[in-house]
């Protein structure tokens, strides 16, 4: 008789286990290293406290009630729990660097063959802003994937709010705004095109927001997005060069069109990649007004890797020796 | 002369309707379609980078990375909003449009709606199905089929159906009439997220010689 197991979630087996425990002892030296202490928290929120993290609870898609009839989550996302958790337990520890290992829940669609149960592993930094912050969180996320043995990993680095601003320093109404961002963050850049060219504007604002996200690469793409009166870009500028100076922006790749879909994002924006998995190996970027949501406001960054894809990588890179 | 990407990308090529205007477009960017057109059993050309597949396969392997790009109708990305690739360029093939069709010479439709209270649909696209009567403040049953479409509103299964329709040819055939018009589609230019970072260069000279070449 077979006793199933939800579609989207497994069993772990030694020799699997083996292989996992190891690239999260590994992450998790390069993190102690570092200064990060690791934390765990509960795998089911109150849903109340998700939402107030994000306004579409970070995409949870598991809810219960519980005996008092109060809704809870199973948790799609580490970061918001760390917002919630620096900010009732961690008041006077300053900066402050936390690691976490754990599985969070989304929902997925039966057959596309995607995990609803993912192993999560990341850092996040506390109270040390701008550049400096992000270049931490980013090298010490590079350095941790190459004790795992990947090599060729590459981090795309964007900022979520330069779309937006864009968007308001070119006059575009506010009412056209909302559906070009979905057209970004859905990555569809044909209906992007066709929108854009129906708001009537001058030719070359119609080409910046059009060319915009398909602008990636090196430092070139700063110098052909220079036209652009940008905070955004400039902070980019600054935040590659002090990537150049930790001698890790040749792992970079700047992106112009990244956006991540969580909303609490407020500045750089980080994908990380390997050739040998089509999806993102993980994700992360600044968000200095999240913690205040739950408390007093500190700037904080992050990335989260998915470990079962940094496994993916790690074989494959392997396959190639 | 930009150089020639067939080494660098894989490219998911749809088989069935889009096959012959994506073979030409592919031959007017200097691959070899050659053996793709000689053999349609054969499903991987690894020397020139082409896999051949259903299009509605394609944004699967797309969004997989088992192609780095790849091309399908807009129909499958409407009816596949959870896969997550990007949509690069509309390129103008395949036109077709998606209809409500009912049998020719009636208002099936609002008499099945009006005493009824609802409308019965058979498609092969439930989601497009079902958004397109949500939006119209239409109650609707679809009722999801794989074959021949056609046949369902004949044999009493459904008052009408949504499918994509070319020319109407099969629909007047059959005795059916479009009345709705739901949406355009074309052949559009899909590509892997990662892949698209990775592989930047290569994707954008393909992209700028698509556009170069007017599709």
């Amino acid at each position: 008789m077979i006793h199933p197991i939800p579609p989207g979630t497994r069993d772990v087996l030694p020799d699997e286990m083996r292989e996992l425990r190891a690239i999260s002892e590994s992450l998790r030296d390069t993190f102690e290293a570092g200064g990060y202490g690791e934390v765990w928290t509960p795998a089911v929120e109150y849903e109340e406290v998700l939402r107030a993290g994000d306004e579409n609870a970070a995409n949870a898609g598991y809810r219960m009630f519980d005996e008092q009839g109060r809704v809870l989550a199973l948790r799609s996302d580490m970061t918001i729990p760390i917002a919630r958790l620096v900010a009732t337990r961690f008041g006077d520890v300053s900066p402050l660097r936390l690691s976490y290992f754990g599985h969070a829940y989304r929902s997925v669609e039966h057959t596309s063959g995607q995990q609803r149960e993912f192993l999560q592993g990341g850092i996040e930094l506390i109270d040390v802003p701008g550049a400096a912050g992000e270049v931490e969180v980013i090298a010490t996320t590079l350095a941790g994937l190459a004790a795992v043995g990947l090599a060729r990993h590459r981090l795309g680095l964007g900022d979520g709010a330069l779309y937006r601003t864009l968007l308001d320093a070119l006059d575009v109404p506010a009412d056209s705004q909302p559906g070009l961002l979905t057209c970004l963050a859905t990555r569809d850049l044909v209906t992007l095109e066709m929108r854009v060219s129906e708001l009537g504007l001058a030719s070359d604002a119609r080409d910046t927001l059009v060319r915009l996200p398909e602008l990636r690469g090196g430092p070139e793409v700063l110098d052909r997005a220079n036209g652009l009166a940008n905070d955004a870009v400039d902070g980019l500028r600054v935040l590659y060069a002090a990537l150049e100076e930790e001698g890790v922006a040749n792992q970079v790749i700047l992106d112009l069109g990244l956006v991540r879909e969580l909303s609490y994002y407020t500045g750089a924006v980080y994908e990380v990649y390997d050739p040998a998995v089509g999806f993102s190996l993980g994700g992360g970027g600044r968000y200095d007004d999240l913690i205040g949501r739950f408390g007093a406001p500190r700037p904080a960054c992050g990335l989260t890797l998915d470990l079962q894809r940094v496994h993916v990588a790690q074989a494959a890179e392997e396959g190639l020796r | 002369m930009t150089p020639d990407p067939r080494p660098d990308l894989t490219i998911a090529v749809p088989r069935g309707a889009l096959l012959g205007d994506t073979l030409d477009l592919l031959d007017r960017l200097g691959v070899d379609t050659a053996e793709v057109r000689g053999n349609d059993r054969k499903l991987l050309f690894e020397d020139v980078g082409i896999v051949t597949m259903r299009p509605s396969d394609v944004p699967t392997y797309v969004e997989h990375g088992a192609a780095d790009i790849g091309i399908t109708g807009k129909d499958v990305l409407l009816e596949a909003p959870d896969r997550d690739v990007y949509e690069l360029l509309d390129l103008g093939f395949g036109r077709c449009e998606m209809v409500v069709a009912v049998r020719a010479g009636g208002d099936v439709l609002g008499e099945s709606l009006r005493r009824l209270g609802r409308v019965r649909v058979a498609t092969k696209y439930p989601l497009i199905a079902t958004r397109h009567f949500s939006e119209t403040g239409r109650q609707a049953e679809i009722v999801t089929v794989k074959g021949s479409v056609e046949l369902a509103p004949l044999t009493g299964l459904v008052d009408g159906i949504v499918d994509l329709t070319a020319t109407g040819r099969t629909l007047a055939e059959n005795g059916l009439e479009a009345v709705e018009q739901i949406v355009t589609c074309t052949a559009r230019l899909v590509a892997n997220p990662v892949a698209h970072k990775l592989k930047a260069a290569e994707i954008d000279s393909l992209v700028e010689r698509i556009r170069e070449e007017g599709a």
